[in-house]
């Protein structure tokens, strides 16, 4: 059958709406520039050496046994914290919807615990933990009395990694157990089964893909993540860090292409498979609303241990958090506990006020431009349909399993000589567009996904009936669409601006002396052992995402839309 | 009220969708022609899934058809988008802004068109009288009742005077008793503002009570096109006849005839008919006799066996078998009247002009 018309129309139509065709043509050419070219830049470094098909560059990394380390370094230090991580997020999230919980200050310990990873900088936690357990550490020296305790290598990047991501599988699973119907359960017991029984049969089975959702998600998280591994690794060195090191220590451009591929490749990899095969198979599994309210578990032997668990877990989190403001106001770390203010001010008399003038100001020019673009992706992959929607979708999505390390050589063999070594657009390269580029890149993902579960609430015919009433593309945004996805926007726009602003993997790549990164001082303070001044970085660097988070939220509660909703 | 009121012609339409398990493509819609005249209230009927819904948006402009062409008063308007088509549509979900109050709702279209600020608090409170919601200007859209957010819908829709208004099932949101005074309430305006409209519905009184004409659609094929009268009385097949009310079908043939009137055998018994013209003498034929137009009879020509009596207060419902068919009876004012029983032997009879005949290979 020939369905040439309809396409044919639909191209017209798409023709005379300027504003829709220009975003497109915009956001394909972007995509492509900063998100496919420079993956696909690697690609090619890799497999071409003055002008010919080579594959002795991946052989030389192949063999290299530094690199076969790092690779297999990185798989063990995902699985374990992956393993844990899902572990650890189950179990919160059964007490959170299965136990009646006896304290409400236990649900605040859980709000607490779930927000903290979002609003602190990533490296955060190896920071505490060599605070707490390392050679000078609160609890190995002065508690225990070891002298040589070694907290870095892989328990070191294990415990600070899960620490770190499994509130995110928390969220996730408390999400689908929220989802299951309570009268499956009652069923069951109904039928005799005991609680153990019915947690084995029927809960389990049916969480089973979110589990391995879960466990995917932060795989590719720690595969990914380069400030842990960095801080706290060692000597047990990741890809994220060892391509880094190829790169600054080695100078080997090409050695680190190949390697960005291999990692890009194993995240990818991950992706695809927890996105096309297992979140579909969580949907399928698990689509009803549950019909009511859940029967609490109530019986002491089930809700003593799990809830004294999480509590633990609970406060050992805050205690981390806890530890890096401390950390910045005692004299000497180990020596000195006397309470001191020097390490604020030696940040700020040397370069602080700078680094942090500049991290702000690119992640605020960073920020509303990854809300709106994520905004307008949104908009475009659920509520419009056009050649080049699933480009889009596919890209700027698939953008989530790209490792910051890996964007940041991109940047760096794509735009260091121009686009394909011809000059074309290297002006960027070393200037604070790059930044900027990197940053949009880095949070777009998250906001697009957020912008697309919230335009999905939306019926698509309310966005229809003013197209409909002879509005363009252009107003139908601007007057329906964003003001009824503005909580989502707005976080968005918070959530790019505290991810740019601790953002590390990338920049500390991309980063010139021109331009001073406050990550990428605590970095290279905590490197050379200085963590007083580090943790009053990332102090300051907290209070700020903090406000930042808190200001989102006040705008919510008094702009939002659920406030509109309900002026009943 | 509407600056002029336009025809739409569909030239051969059709639309070709995926079927999303099987991945092979589908006529969703099927070569469909159809003129409706300026000014009339046309109504298309039918099943879901029978390409009713996807009609009315390709006439919106939401779909584009894979075959033929549109024309919205003698204008093509195929290539033109949703916002540049003389159409307001009114939405099953009524589709209102939720972030509006009633009066930016309906005054949305209006600032669109850049009318002037005062001309537009002129238009959009005599709309909101015309619809009978005068007063209610500042009421967010979930102050309001199912009801009143449909006439608002409306008012929205009339209010930038389209050539053409668009239905999708505006009703079936609502309950059953205000979906009955809802569909007179649009034909009052409908009326008033001298507008044409086509209406989207499955629900077959709707579309009676509504309708200058009506269109019945099935797989994506119109398969009658008339008033509502037309397609009541003389339905061309037994789709239409059992969609539109209840129907009986006799299966049997055409003895003879004279003009229309003549006789059919059913089961071996003679009965007098009307409306067989068309059937040629001898040939097998199909009796399609409504509910309320049988009565029963304790003598007659088509002997049956009553197999439900039930009271239902207004009449007296029956299920009766001639012979292997099961045939249902209305009879209306039971009161007074000889009430058969289950197991009752009893003879149905009809007038011959309430009958119908079709050619049994239909």
């Amino acid at each position: 059958m020939k369905r040439r018309q309809s396409a044919a129309l639909d191209r017209k139509k798409l023709l005379k709406d300027p504003v829709l065709l220009i975003t497109i043509i915009i956001l394909i050419v972007a995509l492509l520039l900063f998100v496919l070219y420079p993956l696909l830049i690697l690609l090619v470094d890799s497999i071409w050496q003055e002008g010919h098909f080579t594959l002795g560059i991946f052989e030389s990394v192949l063999h290299l046994g530094r690199f076969q380390t790092a690779f297999w370094n990185t798989v063990r230090a995902g699985v374990i914290t992956g393993l844990l991580s899902t572990l650890l997020g189950l179990l919160f999230a059964y007490v959170d919807v299965y136990v009646r919980l006896r304290f409400r200050i236990l649900e605040r310990l859980f709000n607490v615990v779930s927000m903290l990873p979002v609003v602190s900088p990533p490296f955060v936690l190896s920071l505490s933990m060599i605070c707490l357990f390392g050679r000078s550490g609160l609890v190995t020296r002065q508690i225990l009395g070891i002298y040589d305790a070694n907290v870095y290598g892989l328990v070191g990047i294990v415990v600070t990694q899960t620490l770190t991501f499994f509130p995110v599988c928390y969220l996730m699973l408390r999400g689908l157990l929220k989802n299951i119907d309570p009268s499956l359960e009652e069923a069951a017991r109904d039928m005799g089964a005991s609680r153990w029984k019915v947690f084995w049969t029927v809960t389990t089975p049916l969480l089973l893909p979110g589990l391995g959702n879960a466990f995917l998600v932060t795989f590719i998280e720690s595969a990914a993540d380069f400030a842990n591994p960095m801080l706290i690794g060692g000597d047990y060195d990741t890809l994220a860090t060892t391509i880094y090191l190829q790169i600054t220590g080695a100078y080997d451009k090409q050695g680190a292409s190949a390697m960005a591929v291999v990692l890009l490749s194993l995240t990818i990899l991950m992706f695809i498979i927890q996105k096309y095969y297992l979140e579909s198979k969580t949907a399928a599994t698990l689509t009803g609303k549950a019909s009511r309210e859940r029967m609490r578990i109530t019986d002491k032997s089930v809700t003593f241990p799990m809830t004294m668990l999480c509590g633990l877990v609970s406060i050992f989190v805050i205690l981390m958090y806890a530890m890096v403001p401390m950390g910045a106001l005692f004299k000497l770390w180990g020596r000195n506990y006397a309470l001191t203010l020097d390490h604020f001010k030696y940040i700020f008399t040397y370069g602080g006020l700078a680094a942090f003038k500049d991290s702000a100001l690119l992640s605020v020019i960073a920020a509303p431009i990854t809300a709106i673009l994520s905004m307008i992706i949104a908009y475009l992959v659920v509520k419009r349909k056009f050649k080049g929607r699933g480009f889009i979708e596919f890209v700027s999505i698939l953008a989530m399993a790209v490792p910051g390390t890996v964007l940041g050589v991109g940047f760096i063999r794509g735009y260091s000589n121009g686009m394909f070594r011809t000059g074309f657009l290297q002006g960027i390269y070393g200037t604070s567009a790059i930044l900027i580029i990197a940053f949009v890149v880095r949070s777009l993902p998250t906001g697009t996904r957020s912008g697309i579960s919230a335009l999905r609430q939306i019926d698509k015919s309310i966005e229809e009936s003013a197209y409909d009433m002879g509005a363009g593309s252009g107003k139908v945004f601007m007057t329906v669409t964003l003001p009824l996805i503005k909580d989502s926007f707005f976080s968005g726009l918070v959530t790019a601006f505290v991810r740019s602003i601790t953002a590390i993997s990338a920049v500390i790549l991309l980063v010139t002396p021109r331009w001073n990164m406050v990550t990428v001082q605590i970095n290279s303070l905590a490197e050379k052992g200085n963590y007083g001044e580090a943790c009053a970085y990332a102090t300051v660097l907290i209070i700020i995402v903090y406000a930042a988070v808190m200001l989102m939220n006040l705008f919510i509660k008094y702009f939002g839309t659920s406030r509109v909703r309900r002026q009943k | 009220m509407a600056k002029e009121k336009k025809g739409i012609r569909l030239e051969h339409v059709s639309k070709i969708y995926k079927d999303p398990k099987t991945k092979k493509d589908f006529y969703a819609v099927k070569d469909v022609s159809v003129e409706i005249e300026p000014g009339s209230f046309v109504t298309l009927l039918g099943p879901s899934g029978c390409g009713k819904t996807t009609t009315l948006r390709m006439i919106a402009g939401f779909e584009s058809p894979d075959e033929g062409s549109i024309f919205l008063g003698g204008e093509r308007i195929d290539e033109l988008t949703p916002n540049k088509r003389d159409t307001a549509m009114v939405f099953q979900s009524y589709a209102l802004l939720p972030h509006y109050n009633i009066f930016d709702n309906v005054a949305y279209g209006l600032k669109i068109r850049k009318v002037p600020k005062e001309e537009i608090r002129k238009k959009v409170i005599d709309i909101l009288e015309l619809v009978g919601l005068s007063g209610m200007e500042t009421r967010m859209t979930n102050q309001l009742s199912g009801g009143q957010q449909q006439r608002v819908a409306l008012a929205r829709a009339l209010v930038i005077e389209p050539g053409v208004l668009l239905f999708d099932e505006p009703l079936s949101n609502l309950d059953a008793k205000l979906r009955v005074s809802m569909r007179t309430e649009i034909r009052r305006i409908q009326q008033e503002a001298g507008i044409t409209a086509i209406y989207v519905t499955h629900d077959q009184s709707e579309a009676m009570s509504i309708s200058d004409q009506i269109i019945i659609m099935k797989s994506g094929v119109i398969s009658q096109m008339g008033t509502p009268q037309d397609i009541y009385y003389h339905p061309v097949n037994e789709f239409v006849a059992d969609f539109i009310g209840d129907a009986n079908f006799l299966k049997g043939k055409v003895v003879s005839h004279a003009g229309e009137t003549g006789t059919m055998e059913i089961n071996g018994n003679h009965v007098e008919v009307s409306g067989c013209g068309h059937v040629s003498e001898g040939s097998e034929a199909t009796l399609v006799l409504r509910p309320e137009s049988i009565h029963l009879e304790d003598a007659g020509n088509i002997p049956c066996d009553v197999v439900l009596s039930c009271f239902m207060g207004a009449y007296q419902n029956y299920h009766v078998m001639v012979g292997d068919t099961k045939v249902a009876i209305t009879d209306y004012n039971p009161r007074g009247k000889k009430i058969y029983q289950v197991g009752d032997k009893a003879f149905i009879s009809f007038k011959p002009e309430t009958a119908h005949v079709l050619q049994a290979s239909e």
